[in-house]
């Protein structure tokens, strides 16, 4: 259970990197890439999933 | 290397150094006006010195000082319908608009270089892309990098105010003594239909939740930027339909939680955007519209009018826009500031301001004596200094001034397309720019051709290049006197 990125809709604007709070997601290249095996969905931490809640584009931080 | 966007010699090009600080110790000046330097009349002397050189929070200031904004904040926290992020182009000018995003390192050596070839630069503003507190690391390493090499740089925000009440302290200590915060409703009923969500508290909200919390961190963030002293400037877009008239609600709330001046600024919507606004035909308002808006809020906080709407990376005095000069590709790895342009810029303001404030006054005078009961809009093509100094065909906005017995005051601009492109002038652009004239009586500038001259002449609007590089409203007091047969002043400029 993992998120994923869909790098050609992502504005690089940064804000999942900061709210993650299992550090998972990095700038890698072109855009904003999750890391399958930090990524813990927020299970324990938050009730939803940081990154696609505050991502501005629809559709774009969605379950891998 | 890019030029400096206005040069001395343009300033000062019909007064000399030497005339004007002989005017000066002459007592040429008008008693009242001596000890000032350009302060507005009816302003608190304490808070003269912090507006004075900051283009965005002084009319008069916009005239001499230029800006420029670093693009480090992209994160943003909450949707707004008139924004699209993924939108990007160069040749656009509008907020939330950006070409190159930049670290604070990056942002360091833009803003040395900027210093170092633009002597007018005054003020640092990070306002975005997204949001400057939410994205507040990056924000604040910026404003502590630039604060340690350039130590008199205004350092300035804009947010939406969702996250400042979390920093209002940290920007207190970094001494950011001007932001602005977007406020377009207090009621989050007229919220709900301008934000579809909110990211808060890590999760999402959304409808009048979210609107109601919106405007509950915004209340509280401007009290405490106003019990700290700081500089609070409201901006808010103007909807049609959706809270144009509201702004006037909006307008008492800031004003009785000391804000210092409103921004009300025009929705700027194209489906081509990509915006909701955009997309769905929501229309912005055409000038005169957001010219009686203005009007009816006269007499509650202070009115900025003088925005120009500028992108999150401009550089240079408001309406111009020297960023694409200052792209990373051309700034070098190793930049080291040179304070003597700016240094040598500031005297010469100085001395240029005293003589103007005392030709304002006089040629304001003039008009309140006159009692002629009538008034005139005039579109002014400036390229700063507070004269007439541009040409009619480089002009790519007019400064526009009412000419009435309550004085002569700046109520906007109009963005035009340039006339002359490679020495000849098209047809079509005249046209767009007689539409973006509606309303305008006379068009004051340096210079123009008598092609054009005549095509304004039969829309009604007549331009007069005989005032070319006096102080704009000493042209405007001789141009009232003409029209109105009231005695003209002695040329002072």
């Amino acid at each position: 259970m993992a998120f994923k990125i869909i790098a050609s809709q992502c504005t690089q604007c940064g804000a999942c990197e900061f709210e993650c709070p299992s550090g998972a997601i990095k700038f890698k290249g072109e855009s904003y890439v999750i890391e399958r095996d930090k990524c813990t969905e927020c299970e324990g931490a938050f009730d939803t999933q940081q990154c696609a809640s505050v991502c501005p584009v629809p559709k774009t931080c969605v379950p891998a | 290397m890019p030029a400096p966007i206005v040069s001395l010699q343009s300033l000062t090009s019909t007064t000399s150094f030497d005339q004007l600080l002989a005017t000066a110790q002459s007592g040429g000046c008008a008693s009242s006006s001596c000890g000032l330097s350009g302060k507005q009349d009816d302003m608190d002397p304490a808070i003269w010195e912090k507006v004075k050189d900051h283009p965005c929070f002084s009319e008069e200031a916009h005239h001499y000082f230029a800006r420029m904004h670093v693009a480090v904040a992209p994160a943003c926290n909450i949707q707004c319908n008139y924004c699209n992020r993924k939108y990007d182009c160069a040749n656009e000018s509008r907020p939330g608009v950006v070409s190159e995003k930049l670290t604070p390192d990056q942002a360091l050596r833009k803003v040395i270089t900027v210093a170092n070839e633009v002597p007018q630069l005054s003020v640092l503003g990070i306002a975005g892309p997204g949001d400057a507190c939410y994205d507040w690391k990056k924000t604040k390493a910026t404003f502590e990098q630039v604060a340690r090499e350039i130590p008199d740089i205004k350092l300035c925000i804009s947010t939406n105010g969702l996250a400042l009440p979390d920093h209002v302290a940290e920007l207190a200590e970094m001494n950011v003594d001007h932001v602005t915060i977007t406020i377009n409703m207090v009621d989050p009923e007229v919220g709900a239909k301008i934000y579809p969500w909110i990211f808060y508290d890590q999760r999402r909200y959304a409808g009048i939740e979210a609107a109601r919390i919106l405007h509950e961190r915004q209340m509280l963030g401007l009290e405490m930027l106003t019990a700290r002293g700081i500089l609070t400037k409201i901006n808010s877009v103007m909807i049609p339909g959706v809270n144009d008239e509201h702004l006037i609600e909006v307008n008492e709330w800031v004003k009785e939680r000391g804000a210092f001046l409103h921004n009300v600024m025009p929705l700027i919507s194209d489906p081509a955007h990509g915006t909701h606004y955009g997309l769905t035909g929501q229309r912005g308002p055409n000038a005169m519209e957001l010219k009686a808006l203005q009007d009816r809020l006269e007499g509650g906080a202070k009115l900025m009018r003088h925005c120009r709407q500028c992108r999150a990376d401009a550089v240079g005095l408001l309406g111009e826009d020297g960023g694409q000069e200052f792209t990373l590709d051309r700034i070098p790895g190793e930049v080291t500031y040179d304070a003597t342009k700016r240094e040598a810029y500031r005297e010469v303001v100085a001395r240029e301001r005293h003589d103007h404030v005392a030709a304002r006054r006089e040629a304001i005078g003039m008009l309140k004596a006159a009692s002629s009961g009538k008034s005139l809009l005039v579109a002014v093509a400036t390229k700063g200094g507070g004269r007439v100094n541009d040409h009619f065909g480089h002009a790519k906005e007019f400064q526009v001034y009412e000419a009435s017995p309550r004085g002569i005051s700046f109520v906007g601009h109009r963005k035009i397309e340039q006339y002359c492109l490679g020495g000849w002038g098209e047809k079509a652009t005249l046209e767009g720019i007689i539409v973006a004239l509606e309303g305008i009586n006379i068009v004051l500038c340096a210079k123009i051709g008598d092609c054009p001259k005549d095509q304004l002449a039969e829309a009604g609007i007549r331009a007069i290049d005989a005032y070319g590089h006096d102080y704009i409203e000493t042209a405007i007091s001789a141009l009232y006197a003409a029209e109105f047969g009231v005695q003209p002043l002695a040329a002072t400029a």
